[in-house]
């Protein structure tokens, strides 16, 4: 089913630092073993953020400096790894809203799209730029104006890149395509009796 | 101009073009697994939502399942309740499923090509980023998200954007000791990580054109590692003959005609590329990984970079990897403890890699302090294998040999690395954590240097180890 159209969205931020995240780390393997994803935001980053006793280490994301943080900044190739979908599902149901990287791993920016969580790709001056105002002022609001390909942070604009097509696809609502896809199913017959698929 | 494998499949699967500019694309083969599709299952009936295509859709269990006891129920409650789940939901829709003991269940990179399920000119997908590897038969083969598996049952189709298409050409001819893995190894540490992000592989040149389909899935196995969603190598007669007799492919006149087929999607000799990259074969050595990303890489000769000779956020990289190995910057790769030997995975998981292992390692033995264990990638190459005495001769050279499934891969189930022990593996991921301790640590090589490093109880060069000097592989 389409979502509601998403053309801005905003909240406070976070910088997680750091080339090639990887989904094994974004969530732990064994956070896998479930039937829902209903409880996967505690674990997001669980390995970075905990020791092998459940003790918090101070990671970035459970100080209180950061809390309530709704925008995650990360540096290039963020997401590489594996398909799973449990990162994108614990990053959303952790709180977080959008992503910011200097760019992504294909399959986790679809995943994150589908789920209507935009990845925003934005230059490492601006992003070492935005990380710095939020570390000086965590409280400040961080806007992504998906329609202006722009982001407002402390009154200063920033410029964000996106793929053009996801960029519709959040602003016309069909970011998690399901629908689209079940309005062709004719179209869809004919290709498989074509291939001999049918 | 001609086309490019790429382009034909794509060509031949487009249902239409969408208002965002993205495609609609058909799924000839979609193959499911415990870990990412019962989600999807349950997004189904949500929506009171049938399968579309119940029967291009297969499924088994790989990720959770124990190597060493699959007896029902399963000791991990939540693993249990896993395969039930798409156990009855398989039933629900009339999909088969290649259930424990069958005599077909397997890591599903390995059971769908030993079937004859993944033929040339195919879109397949599958909820494992892994699945980049059955482009070895010539498809486009894609990971996908767990709502993308939704989507493909609910329709059997995926929204996608065209990729580029990169011609990675290997030429000229492997040493003795030099495997597929070390070939892809080697391109992942040439291109980088991400340098195949936007990218198809086309895998070619006269080291692939010689290589068996079960190199090649290797090959293609690790596309994704390079940021390539996938890489495939374009179908000929190596192709057709591994398919030849398989259960699921046409017979007699058919099978014939099928191979018309096949072979009228291989890339045209005048296909353009978006990209083309020559490798030389002479260029690869035994290769094996230093750090947390399968990029971080190098041969068995060299040494571990000094993160003192560069700058900025790479001189992070490389310190915060180093220090994570427990390896200081200039030493020799060759030499580092090892604790656990893993053979298996669907990377090399197949009966070539054990064939490849029993023929060297006949009366050595696996080092005192090292746990080693070797695991088949399906049912079928466990029997197999079997027939040929191989697990004898792993087992009088000191490895278990196990049941099979994605076992220390990705540790999912209870096979997975203790503290910080170092583990030599033929799997395709050295990430921190990957095989189930957050301090456990992982150097990627091919099935002999696993071998090589079990009996050395360091990592070490198997050309010495078994003597391979001289003479092609």
């Amino acid at each position: 089913m389409s979502g509601v159209r998403i053309g801005k969205v905003s909240g406070r931020g976070v910088y997680v630092a750091g080339n090639d995240i990887d989904t094994d780390r974004i969530i732990p393997a064994r956070y896998l073993t479930c039937v829902t994803f209903d409880e996967l935001g505690p674990a997001l980053f669980y390995d970075v953020r905990f020791d092998q006793d459940g003790n918090s280490k101070g990671h970035v994301l459970d100080g209180p400096k950061f809390a309530g943080a709704e925008v995650l900044i990360s540096d290039d190739n963020f997401g590489c790894g594996s398909s799973r979908e449990h990162a994108p599902q614990a990053i959303m149901r952790f709180g977080l809203k959008a992503v910011i990287a200097g760019s992504f791993a294909e399959i986790f920016h679809g995943n994150c799209t589908t789920l209507g969580i935009p990845c925003v790709v934005m230059d490492a001056e601006n992003r070492a730029e935005l990380s710095n105002l939020i570390e000086r002022d965590p409280s400040l609001d961080i806007m992504i104006d998906i329609e202006q390909l722009q982001l407002v942070c402390a009154n200063k604009i920033f410029p964000i890149s996106m793929k053009e097509s996801v960029r519709e696809a959040f602003l016309d609502a069909t970011y998690d395509p399901l629908d689209t896809l079940l309005a062709a199913q004719d179209d869809v017959n004919a290709v498989a009796a074509k291939l001999g698929y049918a | 101009m001609g086309k490019n494998l790429y382009q034909k499949v794509w060509d031949d699967h487009v249902v239409r073009q969408l208002d965002t500019g993205q495609y609609q694309v058909f799924m000839a083969l979609h193959l499911i697994h415990e870990v990412t599709s019962p989600q999807a299952f349950g997004m189904l009936k949500d929506k009171n939502l049938k399968v579309a295509f119940p029967k291009r859709t297969f499924a088994t269990v790989d990720h959770i399942i124990p190597t060493d006891n699959q007896v029902r129920p399963l000791a991990d409650d939540m693993a249990e309740k896993m395969i039930q789940v798409l156990s009855s939901a398989t039933e629900e829709h009339g999909i088969e499923f290649f259930a424990p003991e069958s005599g077909a269940q397997g890591i599903v990179h390995v059971v769908g090509p030993e079937l004859g399920l993944t033929q040339p000119g195919m879109t397949i997908c599958c909820g494992d980023s892994h699945t980049s590897t059955h482009g070895a038969f010539g498809c486009i083969s894609l990971g996908i998200g767990t709502s993308q598996v939704r989507d493909v049952l609910a329709s059997q189709t995926l929204v996608m954007d065209p990729l580029k298409v990169r011609r990675i050409s290997v030429e000229g001819t492997l040493e003795a000791g030099v495997t597929a893995k070390d070939v892809i190894l080697h391109i992942i540490r040439t291109l980088g990580v991400n340098g195949g992000v936007g990218f198809a592989y086309e895998y070619a040149g006269s080291v692939v054109d010689n290589m068996s389909m079960e190199e090649r899935m290797t090959l293609c196995n690790m596309s994704i590692e390079g940021g390539a969603r996938c890489g495939y190598v374009n179908p000929d007669d190596t192709t057709f003959e591994y398919l030849k007799g398989r259960e699921r492919v046409p017979t007699g006149a058919d099978f014939d005609e099928a191979v018309t087929r096949w072979r009228s999607y291989a890339s045209d000799a005048d296909a353009g590329y978006d990209d083309v990259v020559v490798i030389s074969a002479s260029d690869i050595r035994p290769t094996v990984t230093w750090g947390v990303t399968p990029a971080q890489a190098l041969s068995i000769e060299e040494n571990v970079p000094d993160p003192d000779k560069v700058e900025g956020l790479e001189k992070n990289l490389i310190t915060d990897a180093l220090d994570y190995m427990q390896l200081d910057a200039n030493q020799p790769i060759k030499g580092t403890k090892i604790d656990v030997a893993f053979i298996g995975s669907c990377t090399n998981g197949r009966l070539s890699d054990f064939k490849s292992v029993a023929a060297v390692i006949g009366g050595k033995k696996v080092a005192a302090n090292v746990r080693a264990i070797a695991v088949p990638g399906s049912e079928k190459v466990d029997k197999e294998a079997r027939e040929l005495g191989l697990h004898e001769v792993f087992e009088a050279a000191g490895f278990e040999w196990r049941l099979p499934g994605c076992s220390m891969c990705l540790a999912m189930n209870p096979d997975k690395l203790v503290g910080d022990e170092v583990c030599a593996s033929s799997s395709n991921r050295n990430f921190i954590g990957r095989q189930g301790s957050p301090t456990g640590r992982t150097i990627l090589m091919s099935p002999v240097m696993v071998a090589a490093a079990a009996i050395e109880g360091q990592v070490a060069d198997a050309r010495e180890v078994f003597n391979l000097e001289g003479g092609e592989a």
